[in-house]
């Protein structure tokens, strides 16, 4: 097991790299200067002069090799250098957002389990009945719903219903849980109800086809309690692709809910990448892609890990 | 009525009249008393890199942080015309008989918000900053001030500029909204200091910045002005989704978005609160220009250019437009209403600008047949990804250019890149604008001077007539002559050679709480943005 896990973050090292080497030549690819756009823009008295002397001060002015180079020592010291925008340290610029996204995407998830696997199950154990097709009407349409759609239609509700707004401003947990709460809940709600629809259908199917196996058949022949067998057997089992599905849909959270964000004004990291993008802020897009992945390569290994624990057969193989 | 108006005295009614409107004028004059207190809760679309005033531009700072400083001049905060110019930390000037050297008197007991007193040495290196910045310092609009010979402070309360020539607009440029004070000493130690650090002599002092959240400042109870500010604290939260924006507004989350709303948005917030909210409106100084690249044939033909031109119903597009964009004032180079704007009358003479429109457009296509394309032709118009006003105004000048058998494609390019390609020349035909932080022409006909001076010139032309005409508009120190200067130039850059055109005027619209007190509309949102005046209704 333990070489497993070591042979797991050996092989972090050559797909960050990858990632690393791939987002620095795209950024370069896309046109745009962010000189350009910061200072030139539409002032007419923007002399040539400074523009060059501000691209020097970002390195910009420095062959793409070096440029690489730099930012890669910078990386294998875990310094990820100043966004080339604002300036601040990159860590500073990420762990201010970092927080709010986190609790989303945790929230989200919270909510997207809670509603997905005693729907999922119930459908199954209710195969075709009404019980069923509300469940499948249900998750249908939370498919169908784009979350940041869902967002706008909380946001009138409460606008035109209730004449009230979430907070604007964010205000972490540990500060003050009501505010939190207030701001939060409806995007998590908004999302977590698209992302309940994804993980509500696979529990059901994966509960559909573990019922089926002969093993719980056999447990059903033995005279086991429905509850234990369901419990101990047959959900456990279904859980392993319910809890992929999750695993890659909590990463994507953290640095995917673009509009979400935008609709309920919140300071996030899917904010920060397409503010960081639109303005070429290389240095900032660059660690945000690398956190990223990392996020991804983690939850990756994370439920690679767990798969272990639910599943002996992985387990002892 | 007329005679009401005109002299009341004369008879018996008007002055009954009088009387009752003294009687209701009387609570509502108490009611303009400014009431202390309250928290200003400001939307605010876009966000600073920095700090320093000196080195960036987005209004996205102007906002946050012009509540903590002063300038030495500034804009009359009651003047709708933005033009109009005042003392702020000099309380006085004078200008020698030959226009040349600027000498201003500082107010006294003027005090930075860590209790220095403020000398003319800050001055001094403020402007030192901003005119002759160090190697390693960005100065963003020094190229306005190249005509600085020296700055000197003889005095603790004597600031005087030296020009090289006389300059109409000087006054204006000390009245930059960008030109914030800054203390000397500060900026000895560390001239980048006020990149990431705020302290000023404004009305406000500094609380905290919380990046991509709100910026908040509070009340100095030390301010010079005595008696200001009104407020206790303002909280600007950054906002980029305008949706998002109206629904605070609506929601009574902010109070004031101070840039602008859309006219739908301003419909749509109007129909929510009535008389909760309050609307201010003013042509914008912000312009929907048309670059034309005339090194693409047959662009290099000014009559294929003046076509161009002649095929816009601008005054039908003003009406129509006006709904649904952020366009509305059919205007020359200067914004209308402002004192070097041009005259309805004079207006209508430039190419485009006449009421027959049937008229203007048979022209267009004699102009069309005598540059050899009788049939028209078809090419490319570049427009700026964003939507408004840029979408509605490429599609209604697509629609006109094929009144005159011109087929125009429209190309939308991410509005990041798409000043990189009017820069390097990747276009035909494209939307442009032009903002200015203050109306002056100094400022708003820069980018139009010849390719070798102005940086921004897209259509890639070289006008020598052109740039003399800005030379002595710019010299011009008596007002009537400058005028002369600036319509010669408007003449020749919009009729002439059209090396370029206006489509309308911005639009300028801001619906805000009812609360909001003390602050009016100006054409650019750069301006009166210090909201020492600023108060909330109860």
């Amino acid at each position: 097991m333990w070489k497993y896990v070591l042979k797991r973050v050996l092989l972090m090292i050559p797909t960050l790299l990858g990632v690393a080497v791939l987002i620095f030549f795209l950024m370069r690819v896309v046109p745009g200067d962010i000189v350009e756009l910061r200072f030139a823009g539409e002032s007419a008295f923007a002399q040539k002069e400074n523009l060059d002397k501000e691209r020097a001060r970002l390195g910009l002015d420095q062959p793409m090799w070096r440029q690489f180079v730099t930012w890669m020592w910078g990386i294998a010291r875990f310094d990820f250098g100043t966004s080339m925008w604002t300036g601040a340290p990159i860590i500073e610029e990420i762990k201010l957002r970092a927080a709010l996204s986190f609790q989303l995407a945790v929230m989200a998830t919270i909510i997207a389990v809670v509603l997905a696997i005693p729907l999922g199950v119930v459908a199954a154990l209710k195969q075709d009945t009404w019980v069923d097709y509300f469940v499948r009407v249900f998750s249908i349409a939370g498919l169908a719903t784009p979350s940041f759609w869902l967002g706008i239609v909380f946001i009138l509700m409460l606008l035109i219903v209730f004449k009230w707004l979430p907070p604007m401003v964010y205000t972490p947990f540990w500060v003050d849980p009501w505010q939190n709460m207030l701001q939060l809940i409806w995007p998590a709600l908004a999302v977590g109800y698209r992302y309940s629809a994804v993980a509500t259908r696979m529990t059901r199917s994966a509960m559909l086809e573990v019922l089926r196996e002969d093993y719980i058949r056999t447990a059903r022949a033995k005279g086991l309690w429905q509850k234990l067998i369901l419990s101990r057997h047959a959900l456990k089992n279904a859980m392993l692709p319910v809890l992929t599905v999750v695993a890659l849909e909590f990463a994507f959270l953290m640095g995917g809910l673009v509009v979400t964000e935008q609709v309920f004004n919140l300071n996030g990291l899917g904010m920060l990448f397409v503010e960081s993008v639109a303005r070429r802020d290389y240095t900032l897009t660059q660690a945000l892609v690398m956190l990223v992945a990392l996020v991804f390569i983690l939850v990756n290994f994370t439920v690679d890990l767990m798969y272990a624990w639910l599943d002996p057969r992985i387990r002892f193989r | 009525m007329t005679d009401i108006g005109v002299a009341p005295w004369r008879s018996i009614p008007a002055i009954l009249l009088l009387l009752a409107g003294l009687v209701f004028i009387g609570p509502a004059a108490a009611q303009v008393k400014p009431r202390y207190g309250g928290e200003l809760i400001l939307a605010v679309p876009s966000e600073m890199p920095s700090y320093d005033g000196h080195r960036e531009g987005t209004f996205g700072m102007v906002h946050p942080l012009a509540p903590h400083y002063n300038t030495l001049l500034k804009t009359d905060p009651n003047d709708r015309t933005g033009t109009k110019i005042v003392s702020d930390l000099a309380e006085s000037w004078t200008i020698s008989s030959d226009g040349r050297v600027y000498t201003l008197k500082l107010r006294r007991g003027v005090k930075f918000h860590d209790g220095a007193e403020l000398s003319s040495r800050d001055v001094k290196a403020s402007y030192d900053k901003i005119v002759f910045p160090p190697p390693n310092v960005g100065s963003m609009r020094k190229g306005q001030y190249t005509n600085i010979e020296a700055i000197e402070a003889p005095d603790a309360s004597t600031i005087v500029f030296r020009l090289k020539w006389p300059q109409a607009s000087f006054l204006a440029s000390l009245a930059s909204p960008y030109n914030w004070i800054y203390k000397a000493d500060i900026l000895a130690k560390d001239v980048r200091w006020y990149e990431k650090n705020v302290m000023g002599t404004g009305p406000f002092t500094f609380v905290e910045h919380v990046k991509g959240s709100h910026w908040v400042g509070k009340k100095n109870p030390n301010y010079w002005d005595k008696g200001k500010p009104y407020l206790d604290g303002y909280r600007a939260i950054f906002m980029k989704d305008s949706a998002a924006q109206v629904a605070a507004v609506r929601a009574e989350r902010a109070h004031i978005q101070f840039r602008g709303f859309a006219p739908a948005e301003r419909d749509s917030l109007v129909a929510a609160l009535g008389k909760k909210i309050t609307v201010q409106e003013s042509p914008w100084d912000c312009a929907a220009w048309v670059a034309i690249n005339q090194e693409k044939k047959p662009f290099d033909d000014k009559r294929v250019r003046r076509a161009l031109t002649l095929a816009l119903d601008r005054h039908q597009a003003s009406r129509a437009l006006s709904k649904i964009a952020v366009v509305k004032e059919v205007a020359g180079v200067q914004v209308p209403g402002t004192p070097y704007a041009t005259p309805p009358d004079e207006l209508e003479k430039l190419a485009g600008y006449g009421r027959d429109i049937k008229k203007s457009r048979a022209e267009a296509r004699r102009l069309l047949r005598e540059a050899g394309v009788p049939d028209g032709f078809a090419f490319t118009f570049t427009n700026r990804g964003l939507p408004m006003p840029y979408e509605p105004v490429g599609i209604w000048l697509i629609d006109q250019w094929r009144q005159i058998g011109l087929n125009a494609t429209m190309v939308t390019i991410e509005a990041s890149q798409h000043v990189n390609e009017l820069r390097a020349g990747n276009f035909t035909v494209s939307s442009d604008a032009q903002c200015g932080y203050a109306v002056e022409p100094d400022l708003d006909l820069a980018k139009f001077q010849s390719k070798e001076i102005s940086h921004n010139n897209y259509g890639r032309y070289t006008d020598k007539v052109l740039d003399d005409l800005y030379q002595k508009q710019n010299r011009a120190t008596d007002p009537e002559e400058r005028k002369r200067y600036v319509r010669e130039f408007e003449r020749r850059l919009l009729d002439e050679e059209v090396h370029t055109f206006i489509t309308l005027q911005w639009h300028r619209i801001v619906p805000h709480s009812a609360k909001v007190r003390g602050w009016t509309i100006t054409p650019s949102h750069y301006l009166n943005q210090q909201l020492d005046a600023v108060w909330l209704a109860e």
